[in-house]
């Protein structure tokens, strides 16, 4: 079998060993270049440190460097012969609860790291959260530094049954723990001889494995068209292809399908790709499709299956975490608005809640949402969208906001509903 | 009942064909910055896909710095005109002579490269430019987004950069700023060598190893060439080498290496233990922050 393709998100702070984490996993599965880690080697002693830090790493940036923080999601590239891996790895603190998320939404696994001295933080509850949020389907939790509590499975034990009954209020589906020492290796790529209490998996084996095909929504038929492709020479005059992105569902010539917003009715012609027909396509292929009959179609405009169709809303009600720091989210401004491939203007009506991201208290009564805060809010967009809630669909229960006087992305909201308006 | 699973190839050339199609359909003045590297052949391959059976709705920018292979300048004449594209030749030598920029006393025009690119950008008024850098290259790579927002003077800002979240790509700007686009930011080397050689691309034959006349610099080596003569005291070798990555050819070294054909190339990247940069490029050596500072000047 071919390797598939696995998206991972890690967030965590420096001292809770993510950087080394990763460098491990790097390292031991050979995808670490040795001028990489003569680099970091040769930083690690002119800084005068005892050991290679591999946190060099990922601190990419000379900003970074200058300050010891990590300020931005990372990408970090790994394979084994199963599996090619991208880690999304992003700093834990709260003030970069937007690059969390920016992780977390491509993410199907998301990795959060515990110190076993320490115990469930703050922290991790925050990542947890912010995982589920997102929508990351499988979450696992590394109980790290198992060297420094001597292997006790005790007190590995003792975490799972907390974070277990934290997260029995979130709606995780797939939770799992390992005990691990990243320093050491043990448990990462190789099982660990010091604790055979443990009978799962290595991480690295554990993340092989991980079935994820079925995380992928192949029920709702949901075709953002993109791009309109229209040759101009004559033997292609007449043609007229739908190029996109398959959002959810497996399409096949000859399915009928509905086309909002005009609400018109045809059927599937052929889908194609610069290699040729296909007999069927599912998500995340990028194709084109033809129809049988000629229908105004354009960008922003959607194909789904006649008896399945997403809601046509204009009233929306989202979950969105804010991530500007210069202007607040306030009700009452608008913003522009980008869900699948369609752009609209969207005022914002209220705000029903923040969200104590800590607490997961909801705090009622506030006027706006500032920089990394997630709140519960009603939007009216100028024009209806084809959404379903972000529960069932992370690609058509997402939007952007985007704020028209600077051009900066400010929001990321996921769909929960129709508001009452 | 069928997997539905995508090869991981087969994933990146989606993702990529749709950042492609998503740029094409909300940039006024798009353009592909082609150099005759592998990346840009793979980006050009891909950009034909997105769109066929129309073709590449936006043209093709060199930067040339007067120092390139003259089969990978070869290379790019062939594949603009048999994709019909226009190409537009932004020419460092011709700026150095109108002294907009200076040649530095290393005889490295990787940096001076960058005012050449923003002027003939803002010349075309390109809003978006496409590029085939890959976040495997390096550490600032490895932090940038894959639509990388760019101010009036085309200045990378790392610390001010737009989330990017799923697939919902921003590339709004106003007039005068712009956005690179790095379609193939998830790729490794690895991927690209493995998708030459799944879609059977054709690649300048530099690329594949032969006996070439080499001189070893700094424990590089270098082909001797038009551009590399031997200086007093060294002399040269015949090696089998190849090319790993396609800089200028007065500061590219190649590697040692037996593999003549493409699937052999695949091989020995896999058991690579030293970056593409780190093994073949003189000018990524000056210091930890090299590519970061030139990125903020507006570099690719």
């Amino acid at each position: 079998m071919e390797a598939d393709l696995l998206r991972f998100a890690t967030a965590g702070s420096v001292d809770d060993g993510k950087s080394t984490l990763i460098g491990r996993l790097l390292f031991d599965s050979k995808s670490l270049f040795s001028d990489q880690l003569e680099s970091v080697e040769r930083v690690s002693r002119e800084r005068g440190h005892e050991y290679t830090d591999l946190s060099l790493l990922t601190d990419g940036l000379r900003a970074e460097r200058e300050q010891g923080i990590t300020i931005d999601v990372a990408y970090r590239y790994f394979a084994t012969p199963r599996r090619k891996f991208i880690i999304a790895d992003t700093p834990g603190h709260i003030q970069y609860t937007r690059n969390m998320v920016t992780g977390a939404s491509t993410a199907d696994v998301a990795l959060v790291l515990v110190d076993a001295r320490k115990g469930m933080t703050e922290q991790s509850r925050r990542h947890a959260f912010i995982a589920t949020l997102l929508g990351v389907p499988h979450m696992v939790v590394c109980v790290n530094k198992m060297d420094l509590v001597d292997w006790s499975e005790e007190v590995f034990e003792g975490i799972r049954r907390e974070f277990a009954e934290f997260a029995t209020r979130l709606r995780l589906r797939d939770l799992t723990f390992i005990p691990l020492s990243a320093l050491h290796g043990d448990n990462v790529v190789t099982r660990s001889e010091k604790m055979p209490w443990f009978d799962g998996a290595p991480l690295l084996s554990h993340l092989e494995r991980l079935h994820v095909a079925s995380d992928r929504n192949l029920v709702d038929v949901r075709f953002p068209v993109q791009y309109v492709v229209r040759p101009q020479s004559h033997e292609t005059r007449d043609y007229r292809g739908y190029a996109g992105t398959i959002a959810s569902g497996v399409l096949k010539p000859g399915d009928r399908i509905r086309v909002l917003p005009a609400g018109l009715e045809t059927t599937i012609a052929s889908i194609t790709t610069a290699d040729g027909p296909l007999e069927e396509a599912y998500p995340p292929m990028a194709v084109t499709i033809t129809l049988k009959d000629e229908i105004d179609i354009s960008r922003g405009d959607m194909l789904c299956r006649p008896n399945n169709v997403p809601a046509v809303m204009q009233d929306i009600d989202a979950q969105v975490c804010w991530m500007d720091e210069s202007a607040q989210l306030t009700v009452g401004k608008t913003y522009a608005i980008k869900h699948t491939t369609r752009w609209a203007r969207a005022v914002v009506k209220a705000i029903d809640y923040r969200i104590d991201i800590n607490t997961l208290h909801r705090v009622e009564g506030v006027e706006g949402l500032s920089l990394n805060e997630i709140g519960r809010i009603r939007l009216r967009s100028t024009k209806p969208l084809f959404v379903d809630p972000y529960l069932t669909n992370r690609q058509t229960g997402a939007f952007i906001l985007v704020d028209e006087s600077t051009n900066r992305t400010v929001g990321a909201g996921m769909i929960v509903g129709e508001s009452a308006g | 009942m069928k997997s539905h699973v995508m090869s991981q190839l087969a994933a990146l050339e989606a993702e990529s064909i749709h950042i492609f199609r998503e740029v094409a359909a909300e940039s006024e003045r798009p353009c592909l910055l082609f150099s005759g590297g592998k990346d840009s052949i793979v980006m050009l391959h891909l950009a034909r896909k997105a769109f066929a059976p129309s073709p590449i709705p936006f043209p093709v920018m060199h930067v040339d710095t007067g120092l390139n292979f003259a089969e990978v300048i070869a290379y790019r004449d062939r594949w603009t005109a048999q994709l019909g594209l226009r190409l537009v030749v932004a020419s460092v030598q011709d700026a150095i002579e109108r002294g907009i920029v200076k040649e530095e006393p290393n005889g490295s025009r990787n940096r001076i490269q960058s005012p050449v690119l923003l002027e003939a950008a803002a010349r075309e008024k390109f809003d978006a430019l496409f590029g085939g850098g890959r976040r495997d290259e390096e550490k600032a790579r490895a932090k940038e987004r894959i639509f990388s927002f760019r101010d009036e003077f085309g200045q990378w800002d790392p610390k001010n950069q737009r989330p990017e979240i799923w697939s919902l790509y921003n590339g709004r700007v106003f007039p005068g700023e712009s956005i690179r686009v790095f379609p193939l930011s998830n790729w490794t080397e690895l991927d690209i060598w493995s998708y030459i050689a799944e879609e059977e691309i054709e690649i300048p034959s530099l690329y594949l190893a032969c006996e070439r006349e080499v001189v070893e610099r700094d424990g590089m080596l270098y082909a001797v060439n038009e551009f590399i003569t031997l200086k007093p005291g060294e002399t040269s070798q015949r090696l089998s080498v190849r090319y790993r990555t396609m800089g200028d050819a007065n500061l590219t070294a190649a590697v040692a290496s037996i593999a003549d054909t493409v699937a052999k190339v695949v091989e020995e990247i896999a058991a690579a233990r030293i970056t593409e940069r780190g093994a073949t490029r003189g000018d990524d050596k000056v210091s930890e922050a090299a590519m970061e500072d030139r990125k903020k000047e507006g570099y690719f």
